[in-house]
């Protein structure tokens, strides 16, 4: 919607000084919101930090989370690393900054590696139960009156989704992951089309109330072919309600990536998430307690972030609230 | 009304057999097979493979496999693959350790949720309020596990009490008192625990419910009249607020067996869930099935209660 009205929109607003495209009236009221934007911060340098940990966990050997340092196992956080080791072993600046584990591997290392798996598991997931739910959704939607075999495709996708909401979810989950081969794009993939019901269910709402609208009813009448009209303009009005679900999604789907690999299910060593870092830990629980509180404050923090950055958003996007507050 | 409830139980039923079939065929075309539990096994040959396939019908195509599990489990004499006991009797059994977590943990949710979500929504933008948000927020993200380690480890360290299992080791021979006692503490913290994140999000929710209704005329129009605040509150906005609290009972019901894995795993509470994680871990297909279905029955029985609770709350909904 914004590269649409954008170039033509936005210096006609400026010359009245008053009018504000939707996305400028979002942000102001989301700015208003301090555990919102205390949240969007905090996500923000958690990206970075995934990012950079990711680059310098590839290339840098220093920081290369798999090297086992047998002499420094079980050291608590800050603690110096031994004269023992070989130099290219020393960790930068000669010191542990998150402590060693139990085979002397530098945790900071592999905190850094877990944060970018930990997320992309929950991005990936919820972009895949994006994709399936738009498309879901927007098929019961959009061509729901048309029949097929004496039903319609709205009756048969909805009784679908019913379905799928009367499994229990994480139950399923675990029980596809403990029969499939265990790997990190398994563990998307069956988080992801097993959380997709909701957005198909919103976008459907979306899709049959904007459907009758005369915008939409217009661009019919221009002749407009169909897939333009359902992602030019249904898909980017639809949105608002499903962007809100995501955020939210993300934080859900790493909670439960962190819940199957303390389960066991999870992510295959030497892969480290932040949630089998949890789970190694847990048996270290009275000697290295470090072990367990930075990957756990770790996960508290960045589910954190997203859920108060996704209620940041839903407040932001409500109108009536919108008003009340100003 | 009878129309209506024999239209919404004969969609229901459709359903349960369209999940039965889903969740048959998803178990058995996904790999890894009872036979596959142990594949280093040097003890393992092929003929023993192809006997043990024999015996649990696993060559039967997959239909057969669907028939033979519902006539089965119809007649009772479905059997586990892990020790060829029944498995209705079972999960009965683990049912009824379930049943005492289950329940204390919704009556901690529902009794402590509301009071905390009605006075946020009504001091509104108070100290109370951003400090019950935030304390929300944080409840809702942090992994029930990660606060449950540090809660036992709190507990023994501290307090030197055992918190694992369904009562503490070697008190059998104690008197009814102290042993009914030990019942309750060893249920308390699990159910605590559990608890947490389920009041977070339903206080979370009654607050936004409450504000909603709190802006309404008759609302308004209740102040208007002069009536004192509690009756304002809870004799107007309450009672019009908790209309979609009735969808959720229809939820609470399938948290029995799905909600309650992890926290079954982690104090040792041999429950549902933990018979369904073993279950799982052994491949025990008949298990795993009956388990899923009757988390899949408990969900639209559930549905089914709030959908008649919802049409004797809301006459606008039998008309349709």
């Amino acid at each position: 919607m914004t590269a649409d009205t954008g170039p033509v929109l936005v210096p006609a607003a400026e010359q009245l000084g008053a009018a504000e495209t939707p996305l400028q009236q979002v942000w102001r009221a989301f700015r208003k919101d301090r555990l919102a934007m205390a949240g969007l911060y905090l996500l923000i340098a958690l990206l970075v930090l995934a990012l950079v940990g990711k680059l310098i966990t590839e290339w840098w050997v220093l920081f290369d989370p798999t090297t086992v340092r047998l002499p420094d196992k079980l050291l608590p956080p800050l603690s110096r690393a031994s004269s023992a080791l070989p130099a290219e072993q020393v960790p930068p600046f000669g010191r542990y900054w998150f402590g060693t584990d139990e085979l002397g591997r530098n945790v900071f290392a592999r905190m850094l590696q877990g944060s970018f798996v930990s997320l992309s598991v929950g991005i990936v997931a919820v972009s895949i139960s994006l994709s399936v739910g738009i498309v879901i959704g927007g098929v019961a939607g959009f061509y729901g009156e048309r029949k097929l075999l004496l039903v319609g495709i709205d009756t048969i996708l909805m009784r679908f989704t019913d379905v799928v909401l009367c499994f229990p979810t994480f139950f399923l989950i675990l029980t596809v992951v403990a029969l499939l081969p265990p790997s990190i794009y398994n563990i998307m993939a069956v988080i992801g089309l097993t959380s997709w019901m909701s957005t198909a269910r919103f976008v459907r709402a979306e899709f049959l109330s904007l459907r009758e609208r005369d915008f939409v009813v217009a661009a019919h009448a221009l002749g407009l072919p169909e897939w333009r009209i359902i992602f030019r303009h249904l898909v980017p009005n639809a949105m608002a309600p499903v962007l809100v679900t995501a955020t939210i999604d993300v934080a859900y789907a790493i909670l439960t990536e962190s819940a199957l690999s303390f389960l066991g299910f999870g992510v295959r060593p030497p892969f480290a998430t932040w949630g089998n870092i949890l789970a190694d830990g847990r048996n270290y629980i009275f000697d290295a307690p470090w072990l367990f509180a930075i990957p756990g404050t770790a996960i508290l923090l960045v589910v954190l972030a997203f859920n108060l950055v996704g209620e940041g958003l839903r407040d932001a996007m409500n109108p009536r609230l919108r008003k009340r507050s100003r | 009304m009878w129309r209506f409830l024999a239209r919404t139980l004969w969609q229901r039923l459709l359903l349960l057999v369209l999940i039965s079939i889903i969740s048959h065929t998803v178990i058995h075309l996904a790999p890894g097979e009872p036979t596959e539990v142990d594949p280093l096994n040097p003890m393992m040959k092929a003929e023993d493979i192809a006997r043990i396939r024999q015996a649990f019908h696993l060559d039967d195509p997959i239909y057969v496999q669907y028939l033979d599990w519902m006539r089965d489990l119809l007649t009772g004499n479905l059997k586990s693959f892990q020790n060829g006991l029944p498995v209705l009797p079972q999960i009965w059994d683990r049912f009824l350790n379930s049943l005492p977590l289950f329940v204390c943990t919704t009556l901690i949710v529902w009794t402590l949720s509301f009071p905390t979500g009605i006075h946020a929504a009504v001091k509104r933008g108070s100290r109370y309020d951003r400090g019950t948000t935030f304390i929300a927020y944080a409840l809702i993200s942090v992994p029930g596990f990660f606060l449950s380690y540090l809660m036992i480890l709190g507990m023994v360290q501290v307090f030197h009490m055992p918190v694992l299992g369904l009562r503490t080791f070697g008190s059998q021979g104690a008197s009814a008192t102290v042993r009914a006692m030990d019942r309750v503490w060893h249920l308390a913290i699990p159910s605590i625990m559990a608890a947490l994140t389920g009041i977070a999000v339903l206080s979370r929710y009654v607050r936004s419910q409450m504000l909603e209704v709190l802006e309404q005329d008759y609302v308004r129009t209740a102040r208007a009249k002069g009536l004192d605040e509690g009756a304002v509150v809870y004799g107007h906005a309450l009672r019009n607020a908790l209309l979609p609290f009735v969808t959720m009972f229809g939820f609470l019901v399938p948290g029995l067996i799905s909600g309650s894995v992890i926290f079954e795993q982690i104090f040792a509470w041999p429950g549902l869930g933990l018979l369904g994680y073993d279950a799982i871990i052994a491949r025990d297909f008949p298990m795993i099935l009956t388990l899923n279905f009757i988390a899949a029955v408990l969900t639209l029985t559930g549905i089914f209660i709030s959908d008649i609770l919802y049409a004797l709350v809301d006459p606008r909904i039998r008309v349709q």
